[in-house]
């Protein structure tokens, strides 16, 4: 996209080309934010742009879990308290923030950065499996939870590391999938209603 | 007839890409409307009451609304999840690489019941087959035929001359098999042996059960293999993406099973 019309000044139009290329932004976004941006104080666009650059020098992934971070190892793997037998595996990092959120987690995590779909060609190889693999090897590990997402990707995620961690003789277990809190029977679908059942528990008294 | 405001038809999602906070856009291939992108809005968050019927590779009933871009499902239910594939990775991984095939081979918008059909039958038969590489050599032949790209088997696809029972050649970039004459003057000829030419031919003329009477195990599966997906390649001028996840499979589970 080039916005170098005489209407409109060489550094705004710089701006809208670089908002173009973010995620959801189309041509009129793109525009709409630019100009939001120059009406914007200059105290607050420069702490936009500060905070954008600081965020690209100053976190990284944790050398452990692969989770973003600005101080490696983070300060999840750092904690003393927590239990280093067992580790939680997701795909993304804002799923340790939900799994941290509920509080009953005390164990350490791994983060994979995707899921495995063959069909966007999109394998093991470009997750960090291998890094999953290399923290196994010190034998503290006695079980991996395997937290990917209970959809086609995330099943296939799951699938793929019991077939490889299985040998390693590591316990492994999947985050129960079922019925979800507030969900009506009636409009469950036939997968979520037989891992449901299959999944039940005895009432205790 | 111009399609009403709300509709309803079955489909099977072929693939599903993230949109905004929680939405979907999923690739629904159908009888009737061919393959098409609509939107699932919500379906991304744990109380969607959809987002359990909308899951790659099952078959469910569509209720839709015209949309300005593309339409949007308002209800769904399934009709077929096919099950056994979600529980075994090899199973699973070489069904979506039959919905890629047809991902790619079918234009948007273009209906084919056989194809549909075709689809359907394939996922019921992965689902419930011992020999997946079998059932998904009969579902390349088949797309192929039934896309207009049947690879010539009997003729050469260069000189036209009748072949002879002998080792031939495959060459995608000519259309199918060829004479030893014409195999010198073309780039990317393979040998195709005797057996694999009558393998590829029962799988052309034969029906599913003529096709999985025949085992084909070791060096002739994987040849006929490489001859299928050279062509199905040639064709679509890519490679194909599951494929290589496929490949991948195959390649561990000889490890482990040497390991073990």
């Amino acid at each position: 996209m080039n916005e170098s019309t005489p209407a409109t000044a060489a550094p705004l139009a710089r701006l809208i080309d670089e908002l173009y290329k973010l995620p959801g932004i189309g041509p009129k976004s793109a525009q709409r934010l630019a100009y939001y941006l120059l009406r914007m104080p200059v105290a607050e666009a420069r702490a936009l742009a500060s905070a954008i650059v600081e965020v690209k020098e100053r976190v990284t992934f944790c050398s452990i879990c692969q989770n973003v971070t600005e101080v490696d190892p983070c300060r999840i793997c750092m904690d003393s308290d927590r239990d280093r037998a067992i580790i939680c595996v997701v795909e993304e990092p804002l799923d340790i923030l939900a799994i941290e959120r509920t509080q009953s987690y005390r164990g350490m995590h791994h983060v994979l950065h995707g899921a495995i779909s063959p069909i966007d060609g999109i394998g093991p190889e470009d997750l960090k499996v291998s890094e999953l693999l290399q923290r196994l090897r010190s034998g503290e590990v006695k079980e991996i939870i395997l937290a990917t997402n209970p959809n086609l990707e995330g099943e296939a995620t799951a699938m793929y590391l019991t077939r490889l961690l299985r040998p390693l003789g590591v316990r492994i277990t999947r985050l129960a999938r079922g019925l979800p809190v507030g969900g009506d029977l009636e409009y469950a679908d036939d997968v979520t209603l037989a891992r449901a059942l299959e999944g039940r528990q005895e009432v205790e008294s | 007839m111009p399609t009403p405001r709300m509709y309803k038809t079955e489909g099977i999602i072929l693939r599903q890409r993230r949109l905004g906070e929680a939405d979907r856009i999923l690739c629904v291939y159908t009888p009737a409307f061919g393959k098409m992108d609509v939107k699932a809005r919500g379906v991304r968050k744990t109380t969607s009451r959809m987002s359990g019927h909308l899951q790659p590779l099952t078959r469910c009933m569509l209720q839709l609304a015209q949309g300005h871009v593309s339409d949007v499902v308002a209800g769904c239910e399934t009709l077929e999840s096919f099950q056994p594939l979600r529980n075994d990775l090899d199973r699973l991984s070489r069904a979506l690489y039959a919905a890629e095939l047809i991902d790619r081979f079918v234009p948007e918008r273009t209906h084919s019941f056989p194809t549909y059909r075709l689809l359907v039958e394939t996922l019921r038969r992965l689902s419930d087959t011992n020999d997946l590489d079998q059932t998904l050599r009969f579902f390349e032949m088949r797309l192929l035929d039934q896309c207009g790209f049947r690879p010539e088997l009997e003729a050469c696809s260069g000189c036209g001359s009748r072949l002879e029972a002998v080792d031939n050649f495959f060459a995608p970039i000519s259309g199918g098999a060829v004479c030893h004459v014409c195999a010198g003057g073309i780039a990317g000829a393979r040998v195709l042996s005797l057996n694999s030419l009558k393998v590829l031919r029962l799988l052309q003329h034969g029906s599913y059960i003529d096709a999985m009477r025949v085992r084909t195990e070791g060096p002739l599966a994987r040849d006929v293999e490489t001859h299928l997906r050279s062509f199905i390649v040639a064709v679509l001028e890519r490679d194909v993406n599951a494929a290589a996840f496929i490949e991948r499979l195959r390649r561990e589970g000889a490890r482990h099973a040497v390991k073990a």
